[in-house]
């Protein structure tokens, strides 16, 4: 099914601005039924399972079925992903359970300046060699064929 | 200017443009057929980054530019263009440097040092890699000017330049025209070609991303630009089914691979590489051709082939030695970093191996090669044929703009660019900021405004809403809507492709080997399902988007099936093995074979192209 919708913790994101797995679905899967308010994968076969959905949802109502024409049923791995970091509950079929906690990022969300702290550097004139933040950002100057 | 695309070219050429258009005053517009923070090939996160050259000193490992051009032009058996190669990687160091500063979090050693894990490759805790990415590109062009969402099918084109670009909204009833001075390709490769191994619900678990479906080649393509290198398919070897992630595996584990039977295919079959020297003889060994030594062996009937993960990670356990804590620690360390390689990147792997009880510690796991995918990144070589940097590229390779394509004003980058491989996501992102400079140099040199015909247009949108209008005329003629004459669902369609591939150009089931009859059977096969794609059915905005991704991927096929005929050699046996012409032709074939289509004839014509060396 791969990412499939718990329906009893969706609740259609209401009241929000936006279905949040339907915003993320990079393949256009998760759609919002209008009659029952709550979100479903439209189409499991095209599913990539890369839990952006999962990852996104504020009701935390999105698991992973292993894709059924190869993996045996019985295991789990949930994400939970806040601003800097990410924790993983890994079930085994046979129970073990294991627990991952990763960074994801080391600044705080929506705050990434293009031009970091190397602002525009030398990159002034359109026919010249660098681009934007260049050479600062390289550390070194741009290098150039030793014809 | 219109940057088509959300991927990690899209967003370099983003940053880039946003730059120079604010200090020209040129309008930048990005148009994405998904959401920015989780489009293209990263959407799920990247466990690493595989271009970093170290120029300056902050990683592990310090290397030239020149040494990268080197490493490269031998991956792909002599056939790649050094100037722009060179020029993606004289730049990519600083995309990589802005990752850091925007939040991505790489790996360092103890005295600050990037952490290498192979001589050009550095670690992540890499789940957000995207957001970063995407974040900064929207800070950059501001909200308002990035559409998402938008499908983007057919290219405009007036007076032998780019004029804009059309396509749909997946959400809403809505047709768009972006009328520009120049188009940035950035659509991604082509993944659903071929037929997958799994074919059923894990025909989503496509190593490349399930929505990379072809659209760069195909817009490239209808614009008339001369394609190159469109017989590389590139075959990677990964974790079976799930397909996982092997770099960590091979570079950081230093783990081996060995047959069923215990044999070490790398080493048993290593007199097999004189036979592609001399390629085969550098280090490392060209990417097909190492899948190529593991496919023998399956073909003798000796697979499957296993990662020796138990032993790689108790040998590393042991070098760390000490006593039973530190011991602990430091496999508690390893298991860790296991994880985390497929629960940034793969996640499907890590489930697969929950569900199957796999702790790698304690078992070896199965990889295997998957199915051709068209890529202009990792050691893929499929794209567009574009002029290379003016201070770099030899006369014969430039035409006055940086990575413009044969087409005036059609600029690519990322997987939409041919010939320059191994740029992966940093040498994407570094490439579509190269792209974007020369993009608006372009516009600023030839600033007219291109017309559009309105007539070609209104025919152009009757054209790509007729799958919805088919659908609802004949639905009601038969009590199944799946069974139904008239028409074509877009997954059959799609079936059909992938079998005939499949079978005719060399896929899974066929060993990856073809031959002149096999190609020919190709080409008729393919131009019943042309004709047929006029006939595909959707009932709504999303089977619609699925409908046009099919077509894409069609015409990546064509280029794909008439190139590799054209081509009588086999010069990447991992990728492809040309039975009849089984051995390597340096003498005739050291060269691009390029593709180009003509839209005002609609004939394709290939067409060898030297293969230049700036080193």
């Amino acid at each position: 099914m791969p990412a499939f919708i718990i329906a009893e913790k969706c609740d259609g994101c209401k009241g929000r601005d936006r279905t949040a797995c339907m915003y993320a679905c990079p393949n256009d899967l998760m759609v919002l039924d209008k009659v029952s308010m709550k979100a479903y994968n439209r189409d499991p076969w095209m599913c990539w399972e890369c839990l952006c959905c999962a990852k996104i949802c504020p009701q935390q109502a999105i698991d992973l079925r292993g894709y059924a024409d190869f993996v045996p049923l019985g295991a789990s791995a949930i994400p939970l992903r806040s601003t800097d970091s990410i924790l993983w509950t890994i079930r085994f079929r046979n129970g073990i359970v294991k627990r991952f906690k990763f960074p994801v990022r080391t600044t705080e969300e929506g705050s990434a300046v293009p031009g970091g702290e190397f602002g525009p550097d030398r990159a002034q004139d359109i026919d010249g060699p660098y681009l934007f933040t260049e050479p600062a950002s390289l550390g070194v100057e741009l290098p150039v064929l030793k014809k | 200017m219109l940057i088509v695309g959300g991927g990690m070219a899209a967003c370099g050429a983003a940053v880039e443009a946003a730059h120079w258009g604010k200090k020209y005053g040129v309008k930048v517009t990005l148009v994405d057929k998904a959401a920015l923070d989780r489009s293209g090939a990263v959407a799920m996160g990247l466990s690493a980054i595989n271009q970093y050259i170290g120029l300056s000193g902050r990683a592990q490992n310090q290397n030239t530019v020149e040494d990268y051009v080197n490493y490269v032009t031998k991956d792909l058996m002599g056939i790649t263009r050094q100037d722009l190669v060179y020029d993606i990687a004289r730049h990519v160091d600083s995309s990589v440097h802005l990752f850091e500063e925007w939040g991505l979090p790489i790996w360092k050693t103890e005295d600050g040092k990037y952490v290498n894990e192979g001589r050009w490759q550095l670690l992540l805790n890499g789940e957000s890699y995207k957001v970063i990415v995407a974040e900064a590109a929207k800070n950059a062009l501001g909200q308002e000017n990035i559409y998402e969402r938008v499908f983007i099918l057919e290219p405009l084109l007036e007076g032998g330049r780019v004029a804009g670009a059309v396509g749909f909204s997946v959400r809403e009833n809505k047709f768009y025209v972006f009328k520009a001075k120049a188009v940035l390709v950035a659509m991604g490769g082509a993944v659903g070609v071929f037929k997958p191994r799994s074919t059923g619900e894990g025909l989503g678990r496509s190593w490349y991303p399930p929505f990379s479906t072809g659209s760069s080649a195909y817009f490239t393509i209808r614009s008339g630009a001369e394609m190159t290198c469109q017989e590389v398919r590139f075959i990677p070897v990964r974790f079976k089914d799930a397909y996982g992630p092997v770099g960590a595996w091979f570079l950081h584990f230093k783990s081996r691979a060995t047959s069923a039977l215990g044999g070490e295919y790398m080493i048993e079959r290593r007199d097999e590489l004189e036979k592609w020297a001399p390629y085969g003889l550098a280090r490392p060994i060209p990417a097909n051709l190492r899948n190529y030594l593991g496919m023998l062996d399956c073909f003798e009937g000796k697979g499957p082939i296993f990662m020796r993960t138990d032993e790689a990670i108790a040998r590393l356990a042991a070098q760390n030695g000490g006593d039973a804590k530190a011991l602990k620690k430091k496999m508690r360390q390893l298991e860790t970093e296991a994880w985390e390689d497929f629960l940034d990147m793969t996640i499907a792997q890590a489930l697969l191996w929950a569900a199957t009880n796999i702790e790698p510690e304690k078992r070896s796991s199965e990889i295997a090669a998957a199915e051709p995918y068209f890529i202009g990144s990792h050691s893929g070589a499929s794209g567009a044929w574009v002029s290379g940097p003016a201070d770099l590229a030899p006369p014969e390779y430039f035409w006055g703009y940086g990575n413009m394509t044969t087409v005036r004003g059609l600029f690519a980058a990322g997987d939409a660019t041919g010939a320059s491989s191994h740029k992966f996501s940093s040498g994407s992102h570094a490439e579509g900021r190269i792209a974007a400079k020369s993009a608006v140099k372009f516009i600023l040199e030839n600033n007219d405004r291109p017309d559009v015909d309105g007539a070609v247009v209104e025919e152009i949108k009757a054209c790509i809403f007729r799958p919805l209008e088919t659908y609802g005329k004949y639905r009601n003629y038969t009590t199944n809507p799946d069974l139904n004459p008239n028409y074509i669902q877009p997954k059959m369609y799609m079936y059909r492709l992938q079998k005939l591939m499949d079978e005719y150009a060399g896929g899974v089931s066929a060993n990856f080997s073809t031959n002149t009859p096999s190609l020919e059977r190709a080409l008729e096969l393919l131009a019943f399902l042309r004709q047929d794609a006029e006939k595909m059915a959707a009932q709504d905005l999303h089977e619609l988007m699925r409908c046009w991704e099919n077509v894409h991927r069609t015409w990546q096929a064509e280029a794909h099936v008439r190139t590799v005929l054209f081509r009588e050699e086999t010069r990447w046996p991992g990728y492809y093995f040309r039975a009849d012409y089984p051995k390597m032709d340096e003498q005739n074939w050291h060269c691009f074979a390029n593709i180009t289509w003509d839209p005002a004839t609609g004939q394709w014509t290939c067409a060898k192209r030297p293969v230049l060396h700036i080193l």
